[in-house]
C-alpha cells in the first residue's frame, strides 16, 4: 500500500515538474535569431545555435518560459520575440488583424445580405405563411402537369 | 442608400491604400543607409554615436568620450570564429599605439553577455568593450556581418575604409596597417 502511495506521489511530482519546465522544442519557435531574423527552429546561424544552447541550459535548470523570455529580452531586446508581447502599444499588432478580419466579415455579410435581397422572388408567402408561386410559374406548372397527365 | 454605402467603401479603400503607400515612402525615405555605404562612396561621414553598457567593467562605453583621439571600432561576437583570430592583432595594435592616443573599442553585437565576457577573458582583450545585444549599432554602421572594423579620426569622422572579415587575414592585413597609419595622422 505504501509502495503504491510512493509511486502515485512520484508520478504527481513528475507531472508537475514537466508542466512547469518548458522544452527546447517549445521555445525555439518563440524566439528570433538576431542575425538572420527567422525563428530559432528555422535557423542554423552561429548566433541561433548559441541561443539554442542557452535555451537548453535554462530548460535543464527548469527555468520557466516567462523567466527565459525576460532574460533573452534583457539581452537582445523585444525584437528577439517571434510574437509581440501583449502589453501597451504592442497590443495593436494583435488587435489590428482581428479588427481587419471582423471588418471584412462585416462587409461580406452586408454584401451577401444585399445580394440575397436583390434576387427576383419566385415564390411569396401568403398570410398563413404558405409559399405562393409566381402566377406565371404557376400557370406553366399547371400546363406541364396537364400534359404529364394526358401522356 | 446603396450608392452612398458603395461610395463610402470605395473612399475607405482608397484612403487605406494611399495611407499604406505614404507609409512605404516614409519608411524608404527615412531608412538610414548606414555609415559604411557613405564611406564606400568616398564620403567622410561622422561616425554614428553609441553609448553601450561596458562588458569589461561597469559603466558606459561612449564613442563621444574619445573625440579628439584616433579610434578603431571593431564589431565582434563570441560565436564568430574570425573574431577570435583577429583579437590578438587588435590587442597588439592598441598596445603599440596607445602612446599616440590610439584607442581600440570593441563592440560586441547579437550576443549573450556571459558568452562575450568569457570570450574577452579567454582572448585577453584588454581594450574597452561595449555590449550591444540588440545590434542597434550594426544598423547605424551598416554592417553586413562580423567582424568589421572602422576607423574614426580625431574629428569624429570615419576615414579610410571599413575592413570586412578579420583584420588578421592576408588580404586585409596591409590595408589594415595603412588605415591605422591614416587614422593616426588624420
Amino acid at each position: 500500500m505504501r509502495f503504491v502511495a510512493v509511486i502515485v506521489a512520484a508520478l504527481a511530482f513528475a507531472g508537475t515538474a514537466s508542466a512547469a519546465c518548458p522544452t527546447v522544442a517549445d521555445l525555439e519557435g518563440k524566439f528570433i535569431c538576431p542575425t538572420c531574423k527567422t525563428t530559432l527552429d528555422q535557423s542554423d546561424a552561429p548566433a541561433a545555435r548559441r541561443i539554442k544552447a542557452y535555451l537548453a541550459e535554462r530548460v535543464e535548470a527548469c527555468a520557466s518560459e516567462e523567466q527565459i523570455e525576460d532574460e533573452l529580452v534583457a539581452q537582445f531586446g523585444p525584437a528577439v520575440l517571434a510574437a509581440p508581447p501583449r502589453e501597451g502599444f504592442h497590443w495593436l499588432a494583435w488587435l489590428l488583424p482581428l479588427a481587419g478580419l471582423l471588418g471584412a466579415a462585416g462587409v461580406i455579410s452586408v454584401l451577401v445580405w444585399r445580394w440575397s435581397r436583390s434576387r427576383p422572388q419566385l415564390a411569396t408567402a401568403d398570410s398563413n405563411g404558405r409559399r405562393e408561386l409566381d402566377p406565371e410559374l404557376e400557370r406553366r406548372l399547371d400546363r406541364e402537369l396537364a400534359r404529364f397527365d394526358s401522356d | 442608400m446603396a450608392g452612398r454605402l458603395k461610395l463610402g467603401a470605395q473612399v475607405l479603400a482608397l484612403a487605406l491604400v494611399t495611407g499604406l503607400f505614404v507609409l512605404l515612402v516614409w519608411k524608404l525615405a527615412s531608412q538610414d543607409e548606414g555609415a559604411s555605404r557613405k564611406l564606400e562612396r568616398g564620403e567622410r561621414p561622422m561616425a554614428p554615436a553609441f553609448a553601450l553598457d561596458r562588458l569589461d567593467k561597469p559603466g558606459k562605453l561612449e564613442l563621444a568620450a574619445y573625440r579628439g583621439r584616433p579610434v578603431i571600432v571593431n564589431f565582434w561576437a563570441s560565436w564568430c570564429v574570425p573574431c577570435k583570430e583577429e583579437a590578438p592583432v587588435l590587442e597588439s595594435v592598441w598596445s603599440r599605439h596607445r602612446d599616440q592616443g590610439l584607442v581600440v573599442l570593441g563592440v560586441d553585437i547579437n550576443d549573450l553577455r556571459s558568452d562575450a565576457r568569457r570570450f574577452a577573458r579567454e582572448n585577453n582583450m584588454s581594450y574597452p568593450l561595449g555590449f550591444d545585444g540588440i545590434g542597434e549599432t550594426s544598423t547605424d554602421y551598416g554592417l553586413t556581418g562580423v567582424p568589421e572594423t572602422f576607423f574614426v579620426a580625431r574629428s569624429g569622422r570615419l576615414v579610410c575604409e571599413r575592413i570586412q572579415a578579420g583584420v588578421h587575414l592576408d588580404e586585409n592585413r596591409d590595408r589594415f596597417d595603412e588605415c591605422v597609419q591614416e587614422v593616426l595622422s588624420a
